[in-house]
């Protein structure tokens, strides 16, 4: 989403949901050209749209419209003919004793987000790029208690260390798959990160500790500098190609982060029919 | 353990309130205000940095101790009234405009002041005039920036450019850091030094600061 979005026409430093208020006809074109690059699910443009990350842009009191105007923006693309998701990113702030923000107030804002974006008509809810489990607990919870049947995904973003994987906060994949599913997540999986490569092992993690759904969304690698302009390294083509191991895994859902497009999923589609159609 | 080593284990271990309380103890007893500050509160720094770039500890625990190192640093600031806080240098460092994201750049400023060197921490959506501004008024000689995003990383060469035009770039080093950034990059925009995390940072700024 970001991708699309900066392509056109976001400016760094804009608040990315601000375009719902502005431009929901992009929002519109984004959703139609991943529908039509085969996507099962669409995402929101509400990854900050809780009030506390708002609260950043000055933003705070705009929370239902731009909810509601994303939500509305999808679904007059896609209709129900795949399923719309609510993205739902981390608050932006570091949770007490760390950092200045108690858990209540953290709640109240995801409360408020997910509760709009349920209200306006998501079939899911995706709380993701979460680092620190408790917050991403708090999300799930807060989605839960809007209503207990709406299905919600959870994913965290790891970094590979000589040790292992771990979130910058110091959570481990076994840690993430016990606190996820306690919290009452339906998937639960990771997204960002550094690349299809690690995700594949990162997947395998989920696999070994946890029987849930899995989702996995990578980001198209770091971004390189090739003749002065800034590439995400990997292409529709290596990314697809790594997407068939993940399906090895079992992971249940896959997706695109940062650097992804529309031709990215489409190189995923083919991989996951390919696949599939192997398998009957 | 003696006075010195309890206070820096009470750092490493992220527990305020005893290193506020040992760190009173200490200067009760009559021990240099400057080596209470060197064996207790940076050393306890250090092992911090070197076990968080080990993967052993994580953001938690390094922000614990921070608050810990903190509390010490507040009672012993008045003790260097005349002179100001013992320091190896100055540097001066934000993340760039339009760029929100800071627990990286906050992160490096903890690892820098647990070095002993003073740090103007300009905050996050720092614009490039407030950079070089505030590096000309305080003579630092080391402006760091951090960038999260590949969209807020050029305004680094921004900083780098204005800093040329200002003619302080001979006797600035800029230092960068952030998710997307590279040596590569860091090169072709003029700056001295890639940090990849913020011990490497440290070890960085130091050799700037010292180097005659």
């Amino acid at each position: 989403m970001g991708t699309m979005l900066f392509q056109r026409g976001l400016k760094p430093g804009d608040c990315p949901e601000a375009m719902n208020l502005d431009h929901p006809e992009l929002l519109s074109e984004i959703a139609r050209l991943y529908l039509e690059a085969g996507a099962d699910i669409v995402q929101t443009n509400t990854f900050g749209g809780s009030s506390l990350k708002l609260a950043q842009y000055g933003l705070q009191g705009r929370v239902r419209d731009i909810c509601v105007n994303a939500v509305n923006a999808a679904r007059a693309v896609v209709g129900k003919k795949v399923f719309v998701s609510g993205s739902c990113g981390p608050c932006g702030r570091l949770l007490e004793p760390f950092g200045d923000i108690n858990a209540d107030a953290v709640f109240d804002s995801f409360k408020e987000q997910t509760g709009t974006l349920i209200e306006a008509g998501v079939d899911i809810i995706c709380v993701e790029t979460m680092t620190d489990v408790n917050e991403a607990m708090l999300a799930v919870k807060a989605a839960k208690s809007i209503q207990q049947s709406v299905p919600v995904m959870a994913t965290m973003t790891f970094d590979s260390t000589p040790r292992g994987f771990y979130t910058i906060m110091g959570t481990t994949v076994e840690q993430a798959c016990k606190a996820l599913a306690d919290a009452g997540a339906d998937v639960i999986g990771s997204n960002c990160g550094n690349g299809i490569e690690n995700m594949v092992r990162i997947a395998a993690e989920f696999r070994k500790y946890s029987s849930l759904p899995l989702i996995i969304q990578s980001n198209a690698g770091l971004p390189q500098l090739v003749d002065g302009q800034l590439v995400y390294a990997e292409t529709p083509e290596f990314m697809a190609k790594h997407c068939e191991r993940l399906l090895d895994i079992g992971v249940d859902i896959i997706g695109g982060c940062c650097g992804t497009t529309p031709e990215h999923i489409a190189g995923i589609r083919e991989v996951v029919d390919r696949y599939n159609k192997a398998q009957a | 353990m003696d006075t010195l080593q309890q206070l820096s284990a009470h750092l490493q271990a992220g527990e305020v309130e005893q290193a506020r309380a040992q760190t009173q103890a200490a200067i009760n007893s009559g021990i240099d205000p400057k080596i209470i500050l060197d064996q207790g509160l940076i050393a306890g720094m250090l092992v911090i940095g070197q076990r968080f770039k080990a993967h052993e500890i994580f953001l938690p625990d390094v922000l614990m101790a921070a608050k810990a190192m903190y509390a010490g640093m507040d009672l012993l600031k008045p003790l260097f009234l005349k002179e100001g806080m013992p320091s190896i240098g100055k540097a001066v460092i934000g993340t760039v405009q339009g760029d929100l994201h800071d627990i990286g750049k906050n992160l490096v400023g903890i690892m820098l002041k647990g070095a002993g060197i003073d740090v103007i921490d300009l905050g996050k959506d720092v614009p490039p005039e407030k950079f070089i501004d505030t590096a000309e008024k305080e003579g630092a000689r080391v402006i760091g920036m951090s960038a999260l995003l590949t969209t807020t990383m050029p305004v680094m060469k921004k900083v780098i450019e204005l800093a040329r035009q200002r003619g302080i770039y001979d006797r600035t080093k800029f230092v960068v850091g952030g998710a997307p950034l590279s040596l590569e990059y860091a090169r072709e925009i003029g700056a001295h030094a890639y940090c990849f995390d913020s011990v490497s940072a440290v070890d960085c700024v130091r050799g700037f600061l010292t180097a005659r």
